[in-house]
């Protein structure tokens, strides 16, 4: 005889009760309607046949990356720039839309190359657009924090998966404050720009080259364990790369052309003291393993999240290369000095990448040390992972949360889940002024524009339709 | 009077909870009349047949709170009111978590992450269901759908996904329920016994239980498998299935299903499947020249060697002074059943008016009739007051999951009016309505009550054909 079962309840609440009169165990689900006029498309991808096999399969592929640094070089070599290319956060954007902190970080660029003498005389030439050419660094295999600019002389992390050779990449970190990708372009943002071109750069990758490889997978699986969510906290991070690369950093003053032991010292010290290194080994590794999850047909996992300062993007694995954009949003936080939300830039940066990995805001558990930094309490923090699991296919094992009894970070960001719940990705971000020049003003939460999910999901819809009608009966 | 009509957006609630909130409202001091709804098509008509002016721009997304106050209140009641309403609402959102980090689930593949293998009941608006029901069947549970509006392609395609799963998909529109002892939707309270049924109709499922325990037949699992599975386009899917788990169970002896009569090809498909199977299955067809539900159980009954009881009847009604047969029903299959009997007996169609309240045109975004009356008792008092109007035809059905007392709405509204009344009860001894109760203060108010819909519609058509002999009882 079969015996009474416990029951999911999903729905009209007297259901619910009407079990528990009966004594029985009923969980209830807190349903709501989905985001407007999603109906059709959800049931559409509900019976996708192809979906359940391919978003398992994305996930499958994304956590098979193991995202190992293998080299140090210039982005002419890394990632074939030319003179005149110039790589930006976010989805394709034109200097007239560009926002602030985007300008003035294509306009220290532009005197970085030595393609003006000085930024005024960039903004002319960026604004002519003759001899440049500007180009979202997704599109090639890069990613960069806050504007994300990247010109050919910029040296780049390379991060390699053993597994099939697929490669990502990203600059080297300049710090906080007044930086580049903050926007800002003043004399000793250039300065610190052009010793990390002449000396960093080729130190390091003497180093990498030289040191048994560095699995940026497993230290970030650390990381996790350490108080890192590896978006905004990346101080264990860049401690654990230290002591990985330090000895061979010090070895590579021996010989004849190499650094000298001065600026190796420098070099240690400019790592050390600079808690956000890691990130741009952080974001790249997680767009390697993003990289592996794209192009699967049926899947409706997102593969990226980027902002250009004016626009939020995401791509879908089973949209390929379409970027679903809408309004950037200004961050929700805390501002540095007396800077306040007027002078906030909306949101930008590919670093929302870690957040698609699983990382960042929804690994927000494991970093109660940052909760007040970007305006929120340890309770929130623990509620802001467990809820970012609605929305995702699964979780990341290998990223796991001490405080949460270990489970694997939520991962892989589902778009149908997105619509049918209204939760919106959780992203931690730095906010950048939004007068060029100015640098960073603070930190904070934000979310992507909630329209860009639903645009997404009819994407997919018509995707699946097409193939529906195509397919033999 | 005074009306106050305002639109809420972002302020969903299902339509039972506001009921109840709606309810909370009529009570108070100085209300007239209140109703908060969900603006849906059919929701807006009745506001607006109660005098109430809605806005053009509402939309179904829009919940309404509509109240009149009476003459005798001062002005700023009204805000004490809307206070009120405000509460009431809050009220109904049911603390199903604990703390904020522990939230409940907000979708079925949330909550059964935390219950693997939970049966899934899902009662969302029918645009909502086939998504919810899939995540259910993509973790390994059976799922009844309560929910009623689901297109007949989804139906499928659930269907299909989950024979090649061995999962059983109850429904859509499927109202009741019996899994190991355990009642779902709308249930009666039965005894454990050798009868298995599956039902495509859940009043028909509900009008056998009733009569079975009144033979002292108990009844361990009734499975739903929605109005459509025997049907060409389904092809008995989701009976089959049931059948194969009725036929696993060792404590049933003898299936019964009950459905219309299926698509020619599909009857024969079901009689051969039956015909591998242990258990001996028998069929109730509704439809005319077939055995009515009363004469199936019957012959189950003296199948199963039980005594045939005589079907209770209690009360005495006026003479019929009027042609005309109103049938009201909130059970689809007593008013399908009804009317093949009353077609049968040759009655005019002009002199014959047979409505289901439980209908999909009459519950979309409302409330289904054995939960909200309203809409049945306005129908009630219009013919009541037609001198055309001879004899009426009702059924209420008990069990967990109806109003808590419908002889407590429906006695008053019944009590001394014009026309004869004949009503079908629909329940056991142990539904928590009390089954002698209800029918107690039903033929006080001058109906006369029966358990078998069969019995009184026959009675019914008894009655409006020999209109000097109604007090023969």
């Amino acid at each position: 005889m079969t015996t009474a079962p416990h029951v999911v309840s999903t729905g009209v609440d007297l259901l619910a009760q009407a079990i528990e009169d009966q004594a029985a165990p009923v969980s209830r689900v807190d349903w709501r309607p989905p985001m407007a006029d999603t109906e059709d498309d959800l049931a559409t991808l509900a019976l996708d046949p192809l979906r359940p096999d391919a978003n398992a399969a994305a996930l499958e592929r994304m956590l098979d990356v193991q995202a190992i640094l293998v080299d140090v070089l210039p982005a002419s070599e890394a990632v074939g720039l030319e003179r005149g290319d110039f790589l930006h956060a976010g989805p394709p954007i034109s200097w007239e839309r560009a926002s602030g902190p985007l300008r003035g970080a294509l306009m220290g660029g532009a005197v970085l190359e030595g393609l003006v003498d000085t930024p005024d005389q960039a903004a002319a030439l960026l604004e002519g657009g003759l001899h440049v050419r500007l180009e979202p660094c997704h599109h090639r295999r890069t990613v960069g924090p806050m504007a994300g600019v990247v010109t050919p002389s910029m040296w780049m992390f390379v991060l390699e998966d053993p597994a099939t050779g697929d490669r990502t990449h990203c600059t080297l970190n300049e710090g906080l404050g007044k930086v580049l990708r903050y926007g800002a372009y003043s004399p000793e943002v250039l300065t610190r720009l052009r010793w990390m071109n002449d000396v960093l750069g080729p130190l390091l990758q003497r180093a990498v080259r030289a040191a048994p490889p560095v699995d940026v997978t497993a230290i970030l699986g650390q990381m996790l364990q350490m108080g890192d969510e590896a978006h905004n906290r990346n101080r264990a991070g860049t401690l654990m790369l230290l002591r990985d690369l330090a000895p061979a950093m010090v070895t590579s003053a021996d010989g004849a052309g190499g650094p000298t032991r001065a600026d190796v010292a420098e070099a240690l010290r400019f790592v050390g003291a600079n808690d956000h290194f890691f990130l741009n080994l952080a974001m790249p590794a997680c767009k390697l393993a993003l990289d592996a999850a794209r192009d699967i047909p049926g899947s409706t996992m997102v593969v990226a999240m980027a902002r250009n300062g004016t626009d939020f993007g995401i791509q879908v694995s089973g949209t390929g290369d379409t970027w679903f954009t809408g309004p950037a949003q200004v961050a929700d936080g805390l501002y540095l000095g007396d800077y306040g939300p007027d002078d906030a830039n909306p949101d930008i940066g590919d670093s929302a990448i870690t957040e698609t990995a699983g990382l960042g805001g929804f690994a927000m558990a494991t970093a109660p040390a940052i909760v007040r930094f970007v305006g929120g309490s340890v309770p929130d923090a623990l509620a802001t992972t467990r809820r970012m699991r609605e929305i995702t296919v699964g979780e990341n094992l290998r990223w796991s949360v001490p405080v949460l009894e270990f489970a694997g970070v939520p991962t892989g960001i589902d778009v149908t889940r997105v619509c049918r719940t209204g939760i919106l990705p959780q992203i931690n971000t730095g906010m950048a002024g939004k007068v060029a020049g100015v640098g960073q003003v603070g930190a904070g939460l934000v979310n992507p524009p909630a329209d860009i999910f639903p645009s997404a999901l009819a994407g997919l819809a018509q995707l699946s339709r097409a193939r529906a009608a195509t397919a033999p009966a | 009077m005074s009306d106050h009509v305002e639109l809420r957006t972002g302020a969903y609630a299902d339509s039972v909870t506001l009921l109840q909130v709606s309810r909370q409202v009529q009570q108070l001091p100085g209300v007239a009349t209140a109703q908060v709804a969900m603006a849906t098509p059919l929701n807006v008509e009745v506001l607006e047949r109660m005098g109430f002016a809605i806005p053009e721009e509402v939309t179904p997304n829009h919940l309404v709170v509509a109240i009149r106050m009476s003459d005798m209140t001062a002005d700023g009641d009204v805000d004490a009111v809307r206070a009120e309403v405000d509460r009431a609402m809050t009220d109904s959102r049911r603390q199903v978590g604990g703390p904020t980090e522990d939230a409940p689930p907000r979708t079925t593949t949330a909550a059964l992450r935390r219950e693997p293998g939970a049966l899934v009941l899902v009662s969302v608006p029918g645009a909502s269901a086939t998504v919810e029901a899939m995540d259910a069947l993509e973790s390994g549970s059976d799922v009844m759908v309560f929910s009623d509006n689901v297109p007949v392609e989804q139906e499928l395609a659930l269907k299909t996904y989950a024979a090649r799963r061995d999962l059983l998909v109850m429904g859509p529109d499927c109202g009741t329920a019996v899994v190991g002892g355990l009642g779902l939707g709308f249930a009666n309270v039965v005894a454990p016994g050798p009868v298995g049924i599956v039902a495509a109709s859940g009043t028909g499922c509900q009008q056998v239980l009733a009569l079975l325990d009144h033979a002292g037949v108990g009844v361990t699992t009734a499975y739903g498998v929605g109005g459509r599975d025997l049907s060409a386009d389904i092809g008995g899917l989701a009976t089959r299935t049931a059948l194969a788990r009725l036929d696993a169970d060792p404590s049933v002896e003898l299936a019964l299903v009950i459905s219309k009569p299926p698509a020619p090809e599909v009857a024969g498909e079901l009689t051969a499947y039956a015909e591998t199977l242990r258990i001996p299955v028998r069929l109730a067809l509704l439809g005319p020249g077939r055995p009515d539900l009363t004469d199936a159980t019957e012959t189950l009954l003296r199948e199963l060697g039980v005594d045939l009881p005589a079907w209770p009847v209690r009360g005495t009604t006026r003479a019929a002074r009027g042609p005309r047969l109103h049938g009201l029903f909130v059970g689809g299959t007593m008013k399908q059943e009804a009317e093949v009997l009353v077609g049968e007996a040759g009655l005019a169609p002009g002199l014959c008016d047979l409505v289901d309240f439980g209908a999909d045109e009459y519950t979309t975004g409302r409330a289904h009739p054995m939960i909200d009356p309203s809409l049945r008792l306005e129908r009630l008092a219009a013919v009541a007051a037609d001198p055309e109007t001879g004899v009426l035809l009702m059924d209420v059905v008990l069990g967990h999951g109806a109003e808590p007392d419908p002889a407590a709405s429906l006695a008053p509204a019944i009590h001394g009016i014009r026309p004869a009344v004949v009503i079908t009860v629909v329940g056991t001894a142990h539904d928590p309505q009390g089954l002698d109760r209800q029918v107690g203060a039903l033929a006080e108010a001058g109906a006369e009550v029966h358990l078998s819909n069969a019995d009184a519609t026959r009675r019914a058509l008894e009655i409006l054909a020999a209109p000097t002999t109604g007090d023969v009882r």
